[in-house]
């Protein structure tokens, strides 16, 4: 059976020339970075030069990428150090209703702890209005983290923008990059971000690395304690050859950007055209324009998603879906939730998202089996040409949405 | 994930459609929690000679939605009454954890369908 991997916003396969660039340091090279001798020396130049590959594709010093070991890491490391470190001058944070749970979840965690939060709105299209969080600032505000693009929906938030209205109002400036480092253009001096999350297995490097972007000059409590690495930013040993593997992965990512973009981007848009030629009544949710080059989330009326996604897989193609079913709790997605999509359509969103060795023929094929999947799963839903509209209560509960 | 009857239950479904006129219809779930089940009976003396479903919801929803028309198919009214969520989800070898507060409804759906029987036949 074909395969046909179509969720590189969940994560990415670790591309040829990483693996070979990383292979060495769990081999010969296997010294400790903070070891004075040979074994040690050897490592510790490549954890360096890595730093580089990092700092050069978002446009930084690489004495200000801190190594850590996802992007989850490097979230809670940003919100929490800087509430500790900030705590004399405010305790209230601004972020949106749509952020990553790593984000979402660390600020429910720190209002148990006194902070509080104001969590954006976002508009049918998942945009934020800059008005808006502008008016939310005050003199206790001491962060804003908004995320670079949405996971979900592909949605690109106004990052420079934000970042002159954090300047204008001197109120520090974070942004979870997880999705946008890789697929976007990134520069942190245009655009006034102090602190920026990075996972290194979004862009062609394995799981396990992640990296904050730390400004000079912003005070961070620490948040892992032990040893001295990463200039007593972050202690642990390196992961020497995930760090290696995410500078090359750096480096390709900067030398193909614009290449890369636009063929995935015309890949994404050959699908989105055919799925709405092809198949009556799909929704796309997320920004018609300002979107990730290699997202697409839709919905098809009438239909859940898990059903979908497990007919899909059937055909050997990997999708994924923001029905309750696949979020692991009893509700859809809440970044659906957030741009108000109706209920049933967001247990029935499906997102395709799209990669460096995704090919116009895979395209074609997902083109050919998705229509009948979605008739079938249509001509089994008591939603779906509902005879007794007046009386059911499915069709009750559609109407009231 | 899903045990081999699941899917088998899931790719091939039993019954699946509406009867028209029929005896008794019966709905639960609803949109929000992303599972909706609507079964249809003909009832002939007492048994269940007719039984068609339709279902909005996951691979578990439509998996025990078709297990539980295989399962009543035949039955007595009374018989049909027996048959729990439980049993629907031991018939296809079990359910995911998650997955049997939330789209384990079938049972109901049948009891629901056979209540609008005995209403509007009784």
């Amino acid at each position: 059976m074909k395969r046909i991997y179509l969720d590189y916003n969940a994560t990415t396969p670790v591309r040829p020339e990483v693996l070979e660039a990383l292979l060495p340091y769990y081999r010969d090279q296997f010294g400790n970075p903070s070891s004075v001798h040979w074994a040690g020396r050897q490592v510790a130049g490549a954890v360096e030069k890595a730093r580089e590959q990092v700092a050069a594709l978002i446009n930084c010093s690489p004495a200000e990428i801190v190594f850590v070991s996802c992007g989850t890491e490097a979230d809670n490391a940003a919100l929490k150090g800087t509430v500790d470190a900030l705590k004399a001058k405010g305790n209230h944070i601004i972020t949106t209703a749509v952020e990553h749970p790593a984000v979402l979840e660390t600020c429910r965690y720190l209002e148990k702890t006194g902070c509080r939060v104001t969590y954006l709105p976002v508009d049918a299209d998942g945009m934020l209005d800059l008005d808006e969080l502008e008016r939310a600032i005050t003199p206790e505000t001491i962060l804003i983290s908004v995320m670079w693009a949405n996971n979900e929906t592909g949605t690109i938030f106004p990052i420079e923008q934000i970042g002159a209205i954090a300047r204008r109002h001197g109120v520090r400036f974070h942004t979870d990059a997880v999705q946008a480092v890789g697929k976007l253009a990134i520069d942190v001096q245009q655009c006034n971000v102090d602190l920026l999350a990075i996972s290194a297995h979004k862009l062609g490097a394995p799981k396990g690395v992640g990296v904050l972007y730390v400004r000079r000059g912003t005070r961070l409590t620490q948040f892992m304690h032990g040893g001295h690495q990463e200039r007593n930013r972050r202690a642990g040993t390196h992961n020497v050859a995930g760090i290696v593997g995410l500078g090359k992965a750096c480096e390709l990512a900067l030398a193909e950007r614009e290449t890369h973009a636009g063929r995935v981007r015309e890949l994404r848009d050959r699908l989105e055209r055919g799925i709405f030629e092809k198949i009556p009544n799909v929704k796309l949710n997320g920004h018609p324009t300002e979107r990730l080059p290699n997202t697409l989330n839709v919905s098809f009326a009438w239909i859940e998603g898990e059903s979908l996604l497990l007919n899909l897989d059937m055909k050997g193609i990997a999708a994924s879906s923001g029905s309750a079913c696949t979020s692991g709790s009893l509700e859809p997605s809440h970044v659906l939730g957030a741009m108000c999509v109706e209920v049933t359509l967001a247990h029935s969103s499906t997102r395709f998202s799209l990669g460096p060795d995704t090919t116009g023929e895979d395209v074609d094929y997902v083109l050919e089996v998705l229509p009948p999947i979605v008739q079938r799963l249509r001509d089994m839903s008591p939603l779906y040409n509902c005879r007794q509209q007046e009386s059911c209560a499915g069709c009750e509960t559609l109407k009231k949405l | 994930m899903y045990t081999e009857k699941v899917m088998d239950h899931f790719s091939n479904p039993r019954n699946v459609g509406e009867i028209d006129n029929p005896d008794g219809v019966g709905e639960v779930g609803n949109a929000s929690c992303g599972d909706i089940m609507k079964i249809f009976l003909k009832v002939e003396n007492n048994v269940i000679t007719d039984i068609k479903f339709k279902t909005f919801g996951c691979g578990a929803a439509i998996a025990t939605s078709s297990m539980v028309t295989e399962m009543a198919l035949g039955k007595t009214i009374e018989e049909a009454l027996q048959l729990s969520n439980q049993a629907v989800a031991e018939a296809l070898d079990g359910l995911p954890a998650q997955k049997m507060h939330c789209s384990n409804l079938a049972a109901d759906a049948l009891h629901e369908a056979i209540k609008n029987y005995k209403a509007t036949h009784g």
